[in-house]
């Protein structure tokens, strides 16, 4: 007899329980990764500088992200009184908020068996999966424009409204690459997209898996890029350039309100390293074998934050010309192409 | 229970859109026009077409408008006096409206119609969608699309024109 998939249905008790656990360790091995990657990126950019970084609060300045929650946490919490008050409380939690819930469509791991019944290591198997992420992706933008808005300051409106330009510009040649990928997939389920890179490459090369990074190259290339500026990190920080704009749309934001933006910013950072070694690298499996699944995918995820930082430290921020004439000339036409030659490719191939 | 879903929605969808067309603030009426759609999605998920549901939120909240919001900041649309009146009062459909989505998207993940309807499961899968996308439906499908084209033609030429030496 063929074991069961867990439901609703076969096992309420169950459900929700396992269901309360995996949301429970998800969210809780994200927020710790936010704010070890606060800790790691000050470390990493330091020694890349030749600093030490932080070093005085535990080994290390291992507490140093504990240290500066408690100092968030206790300063005084500033609303301008030109402000627009209600919109200026939801934009950093409607930043925040779709940033985390993206996390549920990613699969963490292989199937386990509990009690007889299959329990897939993922919150949420949705059959429009990837579509999910990209519709939330784009309700993140509404939190940075309403906090460039209601803030009624120069300088935060100047960040909204570079924000909403360049995710819109952005998001259009992400939404093509990821359209790609689908199209050798055939499916919008990151779960079966998972399952298909675990055969053996093309089928035919039992040495490799079939990792969509070896068959879409460009469009990894073009998602890596794409998913920088949708997040906003260096070199496509403009809503927040330092040199020019103070602090871009959380210019008048203080306190744990200011925690939340950035709590938002790292969390968008793990969120697309996760969506790009789903859809490219295989998510959970391989290099290591699948029951260290949750290990494999959590490596691929640090090895993307590790590029990203590496970034920051290296690359100097883009003029908005050169960002736009970047999104909409070269980066656009590419994705498009690419995404016309994957049709041919695969019509042929039938 | 569908039913009733359906009609919560639809009377929170005629309620920010009528807000909407009533605000002074075009910010105000782009947010109330958001939740419209929001609530709009949440019904095409409720027919059984997630799909549709997920393109609504993706091209009409998440960047149609966005666009309209640029607009309105760079142009400096937005008032700049400020309105009588402690701010809650002016934001309290809104935050009440929004609440309302939020606690009809919860019940419906919760119940999930599509899987406890009788009968045939009546959810469209992607498949579906693009097979009567491009099979039953292509011609309509390619004179919209000229349409956007010639649309998009034509905003380029006005825009082209304008910018020159001040007259066509």
């Amino acid at each position: 007899m063929t074991p069961e998939m867990l439901s609703l249905s076969n096992s309420p008790g169950l459900f929700v329980g396992l269901m309360l656990l995996k949301l429970i360790v998800v969210f809780s091995v994200v927020m710790l990764m936010v704010a070890y990657a606060t800790w790691c990126e000050r470390k990493i950019i330091g020694h890349m500088q030749t600093r030490l970084g932080p070093m005085r609060t535990g080994w290390h300045g291992l507490l140093q992200p504990i240290a500066d929650g408690i100092k968030l946490f206790f300063k005084e919490d500033i609303i301008p009184s030109q402000a627009s008050v209600v919109p200026f409380l939801l934009a950093p939690m409607m930043i925040l908020v779709p940033a985390i819930i993206t996390v549920a469509v990613i699969p963490f791991g292989p199937d386990v068996t509990v009690s007889g019944l299959i329990v897939p290591l993922q919150i949420t198997d949705l059959n429009v999966g990837v579509l999910y992420i990209l519709a939330f992706a784009g309700l993140g933008v509404y939190g940075i424009v309403l906090a460039g808005w209601s803030s009624n300051s120069k300088y935060s409106l100047l960040g909204g409204v570079r924000a909403s330009a360049q995710m819109i510009s952005y998001e259009l040649a992400a939404g093509l690459t990821i359209v790609s990928v689908f199209m050798l997939s055939e499916t919008l389920s990151l779960r079966e997209i998972v399952a298909l890179q675990s055969e053996p490459l093309w089928g035919t090369f039992s040495f490799l898996p079939n990792w969509y990074v070896f068959t879409q190259p460009l469009a990894f290339f073009l998602f890596v890029i794409t998913g920088l500026a949708e997040i906003n990190r260096t070199p496509f920080d403009m809503p927040e350039a330092e040199s020019e704009l103070v602090s871009g749309f959380c210019t008048e934001y203080s306190s744990m309100k200011y925690a939340l933006f950035f709590l938002a910013e790292y969390a968008n950072m793990i969120v697309v390293s996760a969506i790009a070694a789903t859809l490219f690298l295989g998510g959970w499996y391989g290099p290591l074998p699948s029951s260290l699944g949750v290990i494999n995918l959590l490596g691929k995820i640090v090895a993307f934050m590790f590029f990203f930082i590496w970034l920051r430290a290296t690359l100097p921020r883009v003029r908005y010309d050169q960002l736009m004439r970047m999104g909409w000339k070269v980066l656009l036409p590419l994705a498009l192409a690419n995404v016309v030659v994957t049709g041919f490719v695969v019509v042929l191939l039938q | 229970m569908a039913s009733i879903m359906f009609y919560l929605l639809s009377l929170i969808l005629l309620t920010a859109t009528l807000l909407c067309i009533f605000q002074r603030n075009p910010v105000h009426a782009v947010l109330y026009l958001v939740l419209g759609f929001f609530s709009l999605a949440i019904m095409f998920y409720l027919l059984g077409a997630p799909l549709v549901a997920a393109w609504e939120v993706i091209v009409y909240a998440g960047a149609i408008m966005v666009l309209f919001l640029f607009i309105i900041m760079m142009l400096g649309l937005a008032p700049q006096d400020r309105p009588e009146g402690p701010g809650w009062q002016r934001w309290l459909p809104f935050v009440i409206l929004m609440a309302a989505v939020l606690a009809c998207t919860l019940v419906i993940i919760a119940l999930d119609p599509a899987a406890t309807a009788q009968g045939e499961p009546y959810s469209l899968g992607p498949q579906d969608f693009g097979e009567a996308l491009f099979g039953k439906y292509a011609l309509a499908v390619q004179v919209v699309s000229f349409q956007l084209l010639f649309a998009a033609v034509g905003a380029y030429n006005l825009g082209r024109i304008q910018r020159g030496k001040g007259k066509p």
